[in-house]
């Protein structure tokens, strides 16, 4: 009597056991599906390398607050592994779109396989990562880095023309492996090699970074005597050129020209006084543009695999006249 | 006599400390300094920089220009100086057995503070507003330090796990000082401090002698340099022997600190900006590998501070060689690598002992016996 009386009781204890867990995994269920109102996205970004990248990461978190998404947002501190692992945290979290600026290119299949199973669909900000799988992503968003570069260099090439001295250029390029390193390294590289007295004569990484920057402008100058142009990848790095070159008691954009790329506000300021020569934009403010898009994917629409951020060039009177509205 | 006696003698005389350097007694002068454990490290430096020659001929020429002086060899020390002094800092709190991985937090919160007081100034170039900048950033570098110490000492949690809250939280601390931008500054005061030159000299590499030409002072001339080792040997022995190894741990933690705050003003400074982000990331491998290079083991017990400062400038000279020679990015990190791991065998006792027994086993002169023994 008591041992069919103590099964029934576990019997009963296994059924509501088992309604609890049914209970909770619907409950789980429901607060995934909860985006209904709310759309969550998580997004990783790169890090705070520059005033490029705060000023993105500015656009995309007012811009969220506008749109009215929730947003979980990790910085990576330029470590991929972080950025995965913020990835994963996410696919976790059960968010409704995952949105991130890859740190390198390559190495990102594992990860966004699992976002794919998940069913929860990444949107790609600002780099590109090498996937032959697109179906891994929804839409790539953000710049043409390899025009970026062309534009630089097709500013060179008029610069310098009806000229036949060799021209010697040194390069300062991002993070080793960055999509905008290697585009933009491919884009300024094609336009220049069609004339052969463009001459790169040194190229490193400067990391992104002013201190990076200065550090291998210094090295750059010592080794070589005859730099006519500097190449910078940022603008952050060509502020920290620029001070090397200034140490070296040479004049920037005068005995050195200097061209860089993004255009922003400390950038745009040394370029209207004369130090830098020019500047392609990259615009970072595609947090708008990336809300509409999150929307879009999230209700099931259809969005086109690459979208592009609207973009311009600077001269130094350009640069004088856009300065007072630069808001990074 | 074995080469295990030469083994061991080799440990002795990396015990015996900096006197060694003054007074190398009984073997002789000649063999004292083939001896002498700053040899190896000393070679090396030598070594990387002589192979700049081939590549670029005119590494070694130092001139004067706008004033002061320039060159490859002055950069290496003008951006070495940063690291030379988080490294001495480090060396102090790894001969008292622990580690201190929060130094380039450091480095970035006392960046970010001073700049940020300084971009606050009406004038950025008043050098009293400057200095009372400066001594808040230095003062926040002694309350991150002690902040450090009293988890290490006082509460007695590992250093590796204490340090490395605020080498984590220290981060976001930089960056919530900046708001997340780089701050950018315009003050000729306080660019002096990383970037400007004081009697044709970097002012940088002035402010790193000053620090190591005190620390030497404090523990070579004084006995806190002994107390220091013994508590690194055996906190619990050193303390029952009559030493406030707590105090002792503190003030390693403390002077570990406020190097790595003036290494952070210098960085800053060299710049004209803070960048919480950025400023000092990975320092503290550097500071530790510099350490390591100098010959201070990470046991603690015993440290060399002279050995420090070569290892920080083999550091730096690597990258200047880099940058100079053109390594294709690609492959930097791999070079730097191969050439650390060379170091590291090259200056280890043990290693040498083993390769060189089997390269050249060569038979040892009956002399020498009674000589160790003197040398014993």
């Amino acid at each position: 009597m008591l041992r069919r009386l103590s099964a029934a009781v576990v019997l009963i204890a296994g059924l509501a056991a088992c309604g609890g867990a049914g209970g909770g995994a619907a409950g789980g269920g429901g607060g995934g599906g909860g985006g209904g109102d709310t759309i969550t996205l998580g997004f990783a970004q790169v890090g705070a390398e520059s005033g490029w990248r705060t000023a993105n990461t500015k656009s995309i978190q007012d811009s969220a607050k506008a749109a009215g998404i929730d947003l979980k947002f990790s910085d990576a501190q330029q470590k991929q592994e972080n950025q995965i692992k913020a990835i994963r945290s996410y696919i976790q979290q059960k968010v409704d779109a995952i949105a991130f600026s890859p740190v390198v290119e390559s190495g990102w299949d594992t990860v966004l396989k699992e976002a794919k199973d998940a069913k929860i669909p990444v949107l790609l900000t600002d780099r590109a990562v090498d996937s032959p799988d697109t179906s891994l992503y929804r839409t790539f968003i953000g710049s043409d880095f390899v025009v970026e570069g062309t534009k630089a260099g097709e500013w060179l090439v008029k610069e310098y023309e009806g000229k036949s001295d060799p021209v010697n250029i040194v390069e300062l390029q991002g993070t080793t492996g960055s999509a905008p390193a290697n585009d933009r390294k491919k884009g300024f590289g094609d336009v220049i090699a069609a004339d052969p007295k463009f001459k790169i004569i040194a190229s490193q990484t400067g990391d992104f970074t002013r201190a990076k920057g200065k550090e291998v402008m210094e090295a750059f100058l010592k080794a070589h005597k005859d730099i006519d142009v500097l190449f910078a990848h940022n603008d952050d790095m060509g502020l920290g050129a620029i001070e090397a070159i200034e140490g070296a008691g040479l004049k920037p954009g005068v005995d050195i020209k200097i061209i860089t790329i993004d255009a922003v506000k400390d950038g745009m300021q040394a370029l209207a006084d004369g130090k830098i020569n020019f500047i392609a934009e990259c615009s970072p403010l595609l947090g708008p543009q990336l809300m509409d898009l999150v929307k879009k994917v999230v209700k099931g629409e259809q969005v086109p695999q690459r979208v592009l951020t609207e973009e311009t060039t600077f001269t130094p009177e350009q640069a004088k006249a856009a300065l007072p509205e630069r808001k990074y | 006599m074995s080469r295990e006696t030469d083994a061991v003698r080799d440990e002795r005389v990396v015990a015996d400390g900096e006197s060694d350097l003054v007074a190398p007694r009984g073997a002789g002068r000649m063999r004292g300094l083939a001896r002498h454990r700053l040899l190896w490290p000393v070679l090396v430096l030598v070594l990387l920089l002589l192979s700049n020659l081939i590549f670029t001929p005119g590494f070694f020429e130092i001139e004067v220009r706008q004033g002061h002086l320039y060159g490859s060899v002055v950069d290496i020390v003008r951006f070495g100086a940063p690291l030379i002094l988080v490294a001495l800092g480090m060396t102090l709190v790894i001969a008292t057995g622990g580690i201190d991985l929060s130094v380039g937090s450091i480095v970035a919160i006392c960046g970010a503070m001073a700049c940020l007081r300084i971009s606050d100034l009406g004038d950025q170039n008043e050098v009293t507003g400057v200095l009372a900048a400066i001594g808040l950033a230095l003062a926040l570098s002694l309350v991150l330090g002690l902040w450090n110490g009293a988890l290490i000492a006082g509460v007695g949690v590992q250093p590796i796990i204490a340090t490395l809250i605020l080498m984590v939280a220290g981060r976001g601390l930089a960056q919530l000082i900046t708001g997340g931008q780089i701050i950018t500054i315009n003050s000729s005061p306080y660019k002096l401090i990383g970037a400007g030159y004081w009697l044709t000299l970097p002012f940088s590499i002035l402010v790193a002698l000053a620090v190591t030409a005190l620390a030497v002072l404090l523990t070579r001339r004084t006995a806190l340099g002994l107390l220091i080792e013994a508590v690194g040997g055996n906190a619990e022995a050193s303390r029952l022997a009559g030493i406030r190894s707590r105090r002792i741990m503190l003030m390693a933690y403390v002077f570990c600190g406020f190097c790595a705050g003036v290494a952070g003003l210098m960085i800053s400074s060299n710049v004209s900006s803070a960048d919480g982000n950025n400023a000092g990331l990975w320092i503290e491998l550097d500071a530790i590998l510099a350490v390591v290079i100098g010959g201070t083991p990470l046991a603690g017990g015993r440290f060399s501070i002279g050995g420090t400062v070569i290892g920080a400038l083999i550091i730096q000279a690597l990258s200047t060689t880099i940058y100079t020679i053109g390594v294709p990015p690609e492959t930097t990190l791999l070079f730097k690598a191969v050439v650390v791991t060379v170091v590291c065998l090259v200056q280890s006792p043990a290693f040498r002992a083993r390769v060189f027994r089997r390269r050249a086993p060569r038979p040892l002169p009956v002399a020498e016996k009674p000589k160790a023994e003197v040398a014993r």
